[in-house]
């Protein structure tokens, strides 16, 4: 009986399909709107998520000076850290899985006769297991290279790729200012950050060796920590903040000279940021379901006006008020369903689109496809009860009468 | 679902006890029917005459379970059908009535053979089955060859044709008719009397049948007259026919 009336919902809808077509149009706008928008901002939620994920998970950064100055900003007249204050942190403070001191200095980078302006920062290993990056090829640097303050270096993919091309960097010797630097390794490429910093134009050299040899003090410029659990991460920041507030000396009540900055707080700033427009531009987009449920229960009780004699015959005949209710009940959700499939095909094919025009990842999230699926059936259900009720309690002797 | 009716062969198969229909109410009320007594027995083929707003609709609407008396008994085979509600008498209409209408009630735009199913679709008829008898109920009224047309493709004569196949389709206790020649000329009125002449006498289909017409109330075994509400001896009481 319900396959019956599904079969003669759909031919009673292809029989005007102008009409249908119309009808289901606010549905399919909606749903597709819907799908887009959410498909896209998961999109750019997993853009923001991955970009932030490739600094390294756990991240906290400690830089002089108050203020947040944006990516490697730092203020001027700050006093640097000392390796001491590292040594400190490395003793007193507990929930660290991996530091590194780091100081860097901008420089042109020169092999044979090609020049490039880059980054050189001098670190440890740790530094690579703080950030989460592996070696493409190489080796990492040698704990006497590391106390000696050898002139060896990793380089990034971009650096690799401007000076060398496609020849094997590997033993290779590059200048950086004055020092002649031998290359031991090769960074696997980490693309871009969330601020549109290129990660990989990055020469890593030890520590010590930027310091004597390049830079000419013992300053440590920044420190890169990876806090060994997530949960304990608070207060591994306090116990940060309290030892570096009493060796650098600020007073009770002055604010901190130096900032601790936790990646994954912006991480989730940042991706919360992205959710609630989302869910806004959700928001919106369902109210156009609304209203194309409401267009679906017009153009059913302008049917139900219209079909008043053929619902007279039926029920003269011997249908229960149920079936002709199920049979405009399953009129109204058969188009809204039908409605919500093209829109939802609608909506992932733009969602396809944009996110291959604005270079983001397109995810398909199933869930919003079934939940608008159902809605779309639910928008039927509701908007189509109304109408196919006024069907189903007609009067057969006045429905027959009905011209 | 299908109501088991006893088979009480003492049983008149239609009887109205005192029946009345009162529309409306207060001063507005209006008697349509002033309390009836009716039998009909099986196999009867009855016609019902008399003047329009004589209470001949009404009564039919009410013998055929689309109505129910305001006072009074309907006895349906001897089920009381004053006291079912609109549910159940929808059930009787599908199980033991056939309609034919002045105005054919066909489905627009829907084949002569899928107007046929529709009844049998209700009962649950499976699809071969249905198929089947609506081909042979189309073929008794002589329109096998016109199965696929819609009844904008077909004459009145043929839509009625079709309509009486749709309401014998089901095998019923009773076919009731209103004004089945009412829109058709002279000569299509006379095949259509004779098709329900025949399925009354030889399917043994109980007939009731309102009609306007003297030539066509001839064809009936008996013929009821109604003025006022009220059924009167079979006389020319001097109303309109």
């Amino acid at each position: 009986m319900l396959w019956e009336t599904v079969q003669l919902a759909q031919r009673e809808i292809r029989r005007n399909v102008l009409r249908s077509s119309l009808t289901i149009l606010g549905i399919v706008i909606g749903v597709a709107a819907v799908i887009a928008l959410v498909t896209l901002g998961r999109g750019a939620t997993a853009q923001v998520t991955d970009q932030i994920a490739s600094l390294g998970s756990n991240l906290l950064q400690i830089r002089p000076g108050q203020d947040f100055h944006g990516p490697g900003g730092t203020s001027a007249s700050a006093i640097p850290f000392r390796e001491d204050d590292v040594q400190a942190i490395a003793r007193e403070v507990s929930g660290i899985r991996a530091m590194a001191p780091t100081s860097n200095k901008g420089v042109q980078a020169i092999y044979g006769n090609i020049n490039w302006a880059t980054q050189v920062t001098g670190s440890t290993n740790d530094y690579l297991t703080v950030r989460e990056w592996p070696l493409a090829s190489g080796r990492l640097f040698s704990d006497s290279e590391q106390r000696a303050g050898s002139a060896v270096c990793l380089i990034g993919a971009t650096v690799k790729q401007e000076l060398f091309g496609n020849q094997d960097p590997l033993g290779a010797s590059l200048r950086l200012e004055k020092l002649s630097c031998q290359v031991i390794g090769v960074l696997a490429s980490k693309g871009q950050s969330s601020f549109g910093s290129d990660q990989d134009d990055f020469i890593l050299i030890p520590l010590r060796t930027l310091q004597r040899r390049m830079v000419g003090n013992t300053d440590v410029a920044a420190i890169f920590i990876s806090a060994s659990d997530r949960n304990t991460i608070a207060k591994t920041i306090d116990d940060l903040t309290r030892l570096l507030r009493e060796r650098r000396h600020v007073a009770v009540g002055d604010p901190d000279n130096f900032n601790v900055r936790d990646m994954a707080e912006i991480m989730s700033t940042l991706t919360g940021t992205t959710k609630i427009l989302t869910s806004l531009l959700g928001a919106v987009a369902a109210v156009s379901l609304l209203v194309g449920g409401i267009g679906i229960m017009n153009i059913m009780l302008v049917s139900v006006t219209e079909r008043t004699r053929e619902i007279g015959i039926r029920l003269a005949i011997g249908a229960l008020g149920s079936e002709v209710l199920l049979q405009f009940l399953v009129e109204a959700v058969v188009l809204s369903t039908f409605g919500g499939v093209v829109g939802i095909i609608l909506g992932l094919g733009g969602a396809a689109a944009a996110a291959k025009a604005l270079d983001m990842p397109f995810i398909i999230s199933p869930q919003i496809v079934v939940i608008a699926f159902f809605f779309s059936a639910a928008v039927g259900v509701i908007f189509g009860y109304f109408p196919a009720r006024q069907a189903a309690r007609l009067d057969p002797i006045e429905a027959l009468r009905h011209e | 679902m299908t109501t088991i009716l006893p088979k009480q062969t003492d049983q008149p198969l239609i009887e109205l006890r005192g029946v009345t229909r009162v529309y409306g109410s207060g001063l507005a009320a209006m008697s349509a029917l002033r309390g009836i007594d009716l039998r009909i027995e099986r196999g009867d083929f009855v016609a019902i005459m008399g003047p329009s707003g004589s209470g001949k609709s009404t009564c039919m609407n009410i013998l055929g379970c689309l109505d129910t008396p305001t006072v009074g008994e309907y006895l349906f085979d001897g089920i009381e059908v004053g006291g079912k509600n609109r549910d159940q008498r929808a059930l009787l209409r599908r199980n033991y009535l056939g309609f034919v209408f002045q105005g054919y009630n066909l489905l627009n735009r829907t084949s002569a053979l899928e107007n046929v199913e529709l009844p049998l679709i209700y009962r649950g008829v499976p699809h071969t089955e249905r198929r089947a008898r609506s081909r042979e109920a189309l073929a008794a009224v002589g329109l096998s060859d016109w199965e696929d047309h819609t009844p904008g493709e077909l004459s009145g004569g043929q839509q009625q044709r079709v309509a009486i196949a749709r309401a014998i389709v089901t095998e019923p206790l009773v076919l009731l008719a209103d004004e089945p020649t009412g829109n058709l000329d002279t000569a299509r009125s006379h095949e259509v009397m004779e098709l329900i002449t025949n399925f009354n006498r030889e399917r043994n289909i109980t007939v009731l049948m309102v009609t306007h017409e003297t030539d066509m109330a001839a064809y009936a075994k008996r013929q009821i007259h109604f003025l006022d509400g009220l059924i009167v001896p079979a006389i020319n009481q001097g109303g309109n026919t």
